[in-house]
């Protein structure tokens, strides 16, 4: 790997194991979406902080697929381009709402043990 | 190959691509760099692939189908290495699972009842002390015993006796003799026993003084002899002359309680003394023949019944001591202690016998498959060499390692299913032949030898276990190639890669070793059997037929048998082409014995030989050719009742009692026994050493006494007669001879030289199945340093191109490819013999005149197979030689 694309993996986030389920599934409220534009959407959401890795996009998707919490069709694009384009099913839109509110709680409890740490050293 | 979903996968990736190139092109790249950056941004299509197929789960199957298919095709393309892997694979897995099968009947099944596991033994812990007549191979209890038992126990719910006997069925003439069993009357009850005709017997069946007993047949007896029928209840069987009427008929699955035997008839205890006549023994405290068994109460452990048996054995013995028991047994007999052993896989002499061998040929046979599998993965090592390149093209483009491995795996894992059914196949063949092999032993063995779950998961064990033995190495090491340089496609090396051979090197070497031992294993039991048959009993067996006459349905006077017993031996040797005829108690090597304390009458110190017995006529020395040193034979006229009691010993009885002093002329007295009291005979005769029991023993002090001066003259003769006929014409004569005399007499016959090759069996089975393996061994272990030292040839051809066109002789080629195959060897054989010198020690007790350490054995084994192995190196060394350097340098 060449000493100009390590820079560009300098201001990048590993995503946390399972948060990229979430992603997709977030993004997928907005309407359906081919894999191109998931990774696009997650990146721009990110501000450029989250590039999804194509290697752990497709497998997550078709894994999401056999759990029956996205479904895939075939659509042409404007420009003639077959894509396979991914909707969020019902069990998806109830896992999304579940896993959002977990995740809140997530982020609440590890803002409160860092805030608390901070009042600690104060 | 591809499936519907593959080419999806591909479609939704190119259109992946396809948008970023317009993203990139629509924000102002270049068209040309915008397809790279897209295909680098999104890294190894290949591999998104494969991670992402693994996502689709049912693929998983579909992907091991795929596998499946590759790996057949691969091996429909090498028909040669499949044919001999599978082979190989199929020998090796049948002869494990033939003797597993064998082993698993005779050994590891429970027997065919509810709940085997609550049965129990109860047995002495010593029979050490026992004096009487014994009539089990089996150590047995006697009748008053099992009575005083069972009428004090409390630790069994429910308790049997049960002794084996065989029947004649017949009321005249040539006997036939069936299988019976004495049983108590709840036997078939505790033991939870159904008929499947007619009723079983219950108590009421044995009940002291039982004339006109009741019978219960076995399943198989019922429809061999009685075509299955209804009417067979209500029939009846004559047994030894006396009749018992057929009730019911056991379940089929029911073969007794002895594994590797069968039962015909089942008749109650009770019914003994009107089957045999006389008083019979049901008093007698002295006739050992009756085995115990029983289920334990609920809640009791076999120590705790061992507890109580030991509380209840004091008392129990003390009112059992038979009355005249011999002074130096009593004490014994007081101190014997009951105990409760398993019963759960019944009895079985054949497990006795046969357990010890079939382990250690199981070991063999287990040994002779791995070596099968160190060939098959040197075989699969060259091919993965072979494979480089297509798997590091495969390993470049992105397919795991595991994946990879997986596939080669699939390869081996075919071969070995396949071999594997192959040999159960096999097996089955084989298994029944080996207890074929058996059944020359005499007494008819009946083994279930179906193919059950046991023998099925063993096979399927050994498929996996072989699978992984001769396949994951070689798939480990396809996979672990350094993709780059192999890629380049290099065939060329100056030496051999050391690395890569360095697992077949430590492969030949193992076979070599294993195949050591398991060569000197065979020599040594070719040579123990060797011995055996050679071995001088001192008695010629060659022409003498022995012949059982039964003279019981006659009904004879005791004062009147002997008589009648000479009269019938003088008409067998007017018999045109007998040579001779003498009566005998106990035939040489049949496995009987009969055996008393002895002292010199006119020894103060009353110093105790104890010697063998046996009781002869006149001219038994002369027909069995047994020399007469000093003093006479018996004399049918001279030695009668009336006259002293005269006796003939033998060399080592002189030896051992009389210190080697001229025995003739002395006397000697018998210990008193439960049956007769001490007695005196003066020595008329001195006879040279013969085997008595078995040919494996020391020739022990023998005294022969005389035929006519029984106590109680017995209802019967055996006869050893030695004549030039035929032995089928011989018994023809000796059948009418008999009829002539009485239609009534009985009569068995056996050639005396079978009867002592049948004592040679279990020798002659692991010489066979030894020498076998031993074949096979050395076979493997050749093919293994072939197919090393012709790779090595292989791979050195440019460094010997280069020796030879720097000037070196054949000969030093000859020589470098000899070094490395005597290297190999030298290795192999100093690991061969130091497992040798471990392992054969295991084998000691089945070896006869010979030590497990044999140092011409071992020295015959390495021999035998350096010349082999050093034969099978002559062809590769000889193409190294004629390694013409031009073509071998050109070749690039």
């Amino acid at each position: 790997m060449s000493l100009k694309s390590k820079a560009r993996y300098q201001n990048r986030i590993e995503l946390l194991q399972g948060t990229l389920d979430l992603l997709i599934l977030q993004t997928l409220q907005w309407g359906p979406q081919h894999g191109y534009g998931i990774a696009q959407a997650i990146r721009a959401g990110s501000s450029e902080v989250f590039q999804v890795d194509t290697g752990s996009l497709y497998p997550a998707l078709h894994r999401l697929e056999r759990q029956k919490l996205i479904s895939a069709a075939w659509k042409v694009s404007e420009n003639r381009q077959r894509t396979r384009v991914y909707r969020l099913t019902s069990a998806g839109r109830r896992q999304l709402t579940s896993q959002r509110s977990k995740w809140a709680q997530f982020v609440d409890a590890v803002a409160g043990v860092l805030a608390r740490r901070r009042t600690g050293e104060a | 190959m591809t499936s519907r979903k593959d080419d999806e996968l591909d479609e939704e990736i190119r259109a992946h691509l396809a948008m970023s190139v317009r993203d990139r092109i629509d924000r102002g790249e270049a068209a040309g760099d915008a397809g790279a950056a897209a295909r680098r941004e999104f890294g190894n299509v290949a591999l998104v692939k494969e991670v992402t197929r693994a996502m689709w789960g049912r693929m998983w199957l579909e992907r091991c189908v795929q596998d499946l298919r590759y790996a057949a095709r691969l091996l429909v393309q090498h028909r040669a290495f499949t044919f001999v892997a599978i082979l190989s694979l199929a020998v090796g897995i049948g002869a494990n699972a033939a003797l597993f099968q064998v082993l698993d009947a005779v050994r590891l099944r429970a027997l065919p009842i509810s709940n085997p596991h609550e049965l129990l033994e109860v047995r002495l812990s010593s029979i050490d002390g026992a004096r009487g007549s014994f009539n089990s191979w089996h150590p047995s209890l006697t009748n008053p015993i099992w009575e005083a038992i069972r009428d004090r126990q409390q630790a069994f719910s429910g308790l049997f006796a049960w002794g084996a006997e065989q029947f004649n069925l017949t009321a005249g003439g040539p006997v036939r003799m069936i299988s019976g069993l004495w049983v108590s009357g709840n036997a078939f009850e505790v033991l939870g026993v159904r008929p499947s005709y007619g009723r079983l017997l219950s108590g009421n069946d044995d009940r002291r003084g039982c004339a006109a007993p009741h019978a219960v047949i076995s399943h198989a007896f019922w429809q061999r002899e009685l075509g299955g029928s209804p009417s067979a209840i209500g029939r009846t069987l004559t047994l030894n002359g006396r009749t018992a009427e057929i009730i019911g008929v056991t379940e089929p699955r029911f073969f007794g309680l002895e594994v590797g035997r069968t039962f015909d008839v089942a008749v109650p205890i009770c019914a003994e003394p009107f089957i045999d006549g006389g008083a019979g023994r049901l008093d007698v405290g002295t006739h050992w023949w009756l085995t115990i068994m029983g289920r334990v109460k609920p809640g009791w452990s076999r120590d705790q019944a061992t507890s109580h048996l030991q509380a209840i054995s004091q008392t129990l013995f003390k009112t059992t001591l038979p009355p005249n028991y011999p002074a130096v047994s009593v004490e014994k007999y007081l101190a014997f202690q009951l105990e409760a052993v398993p019963a759960d896989s019944g009895i079985s002499r054949l497990r006795e016998n046969y357990q010890g061998p079939l382990w250690l040929l199981l070991g063999t046979a287990a040994l002779v498959l791995v070596m099968a599998c160190a060939n098959l993965a040197n075989l699969l090592l060259a091919r993965a060499s072979a494979r480089v390149r297509e798997i590091a093209v495969r390993l470049s483009l992105g397919a795991s390692r595991g994946r990879i491995v997986f596939q080669l795996l699939t390869e081996s894992l075919l071969l070995a299913t396949i071999g594997a059914a192959v040999g159960v196949g096999w097996a089955v063949v084989l298994s029944r032949s080996l207890v074929d092999f058996l059944n020359n032993a005499g007494d008819e063995i009946v083994l279930d030898l179906g193919v059950d779950w046991h023998v099925l998961a063993f096979a399927i064990a050994l498929a996996f276990i072989t699978c992984l033995l001769f396949g994951l190495a070689p798939a480990l090491r396809a996979t672990r190639v350094e993709t780059a340089s192999m890629m380049k496609g290099h065939t060329r090396g100056l030496t051999a890669d050391r690395e890569r051979t360095g697992i077949r090197r430590a492969l030949v070497v193992s076979q070599i070793a294993l195949s050591l031992l398991l060569l000197a294993g065979a020599l040594l039991f070719v040579q123990s059997f060797r011995n055996l048959v050679r071995v001088n009993p001192g008695f010629r067996h060659d022409g003498v037929l022995i012949t059982t006459l039964n003279l019981r349905p006659l009904g004879l006077a005791p004062e009147r048998r002997n008589s009648f017993r000479i009269d019938l031996l003088q008409r067998l040797r007017a018999i045109p082409g007998v040579e001779a005829v003498a009566a005998v108690a106990i035939t040489p090597v049949s496995g009987s014995s009969w055996g008393n304390d002895v002292w010199l009458a006119d020894d103060t110190n009353r110093r105790h030989t104890n010697s063998l017995f046996n009781r002869v006529s006149a001219g038994y020395f002369s027909a069995l050719r047994i020399p007469l040193i000093a003093g006479r034979d018996f004399d049918d006229a001279r030695d009668t009742s009336s006259s002293t009691e005269v006796a003939i010993v033998n060399e080592a009885f002189a030896r051992a009692a009389m210190v080697g002093r001229n025995p003739v002329g002395a006397t000697i007295v018998v210990e008193r026994t439960p049956n007769t009291p001490e007695k005196s005979y003066l020595v008329v005769g001195l006879v040279g050493d013969a085997k008595y029991i078995d040919l494996r023993e020391e020739i022990a002090p023998t005294v022969f006494l005389a035929g006519w001066q029984e106590p109680r003259p017995s209802n019967g003769i055996e006869a050893v007669i030695r004549s030039n006929l035929q032995p089928s014409e011989l018994m023809a004569a000796i059948t009418r001879e008999a009829a002539a005399v009485n239609p009534e007499i009985t009569l068995t016959f056996d050639v005396m030289t079978e009867q002592i090759q049948r004592t040679l069996v279990r020798e002659r089975l692991m010489a066979t199945l030894s020498g076998f393996f031993g074949g096979i061994a050395t076979l493997l272990a050749t093919v293994g340093l072939y197919g090393v030292i012709s790779y090595t040839v292989a791979r050195r051809s440019n460094e010997i191109g280069v020796r030879m066109a720097l000037g070196a002789a054949r000969r030093d080629i000859a020589r470098l490819i000899l070094r490395e195959a005597t290297l190999l060897l030298a290795f192999g054989v100093a690991a061969g013999l130091a497992l040798s010198l471990g392992l054969t020690r295991l084998a000691k007790t089945l070896l006869f005149g010979l030590e497990p350490h044999d140092p011409l054995t071992l020295v015959t084994a390495v021999l035998a197979l350096g010349v082999v192995a050093l034969a099978a190196t002559y062809f590769p060394a000889r193409r190294a030689m004629n390694i013409e350097p031009t073509i071998a340098l050109r070749a690039e």
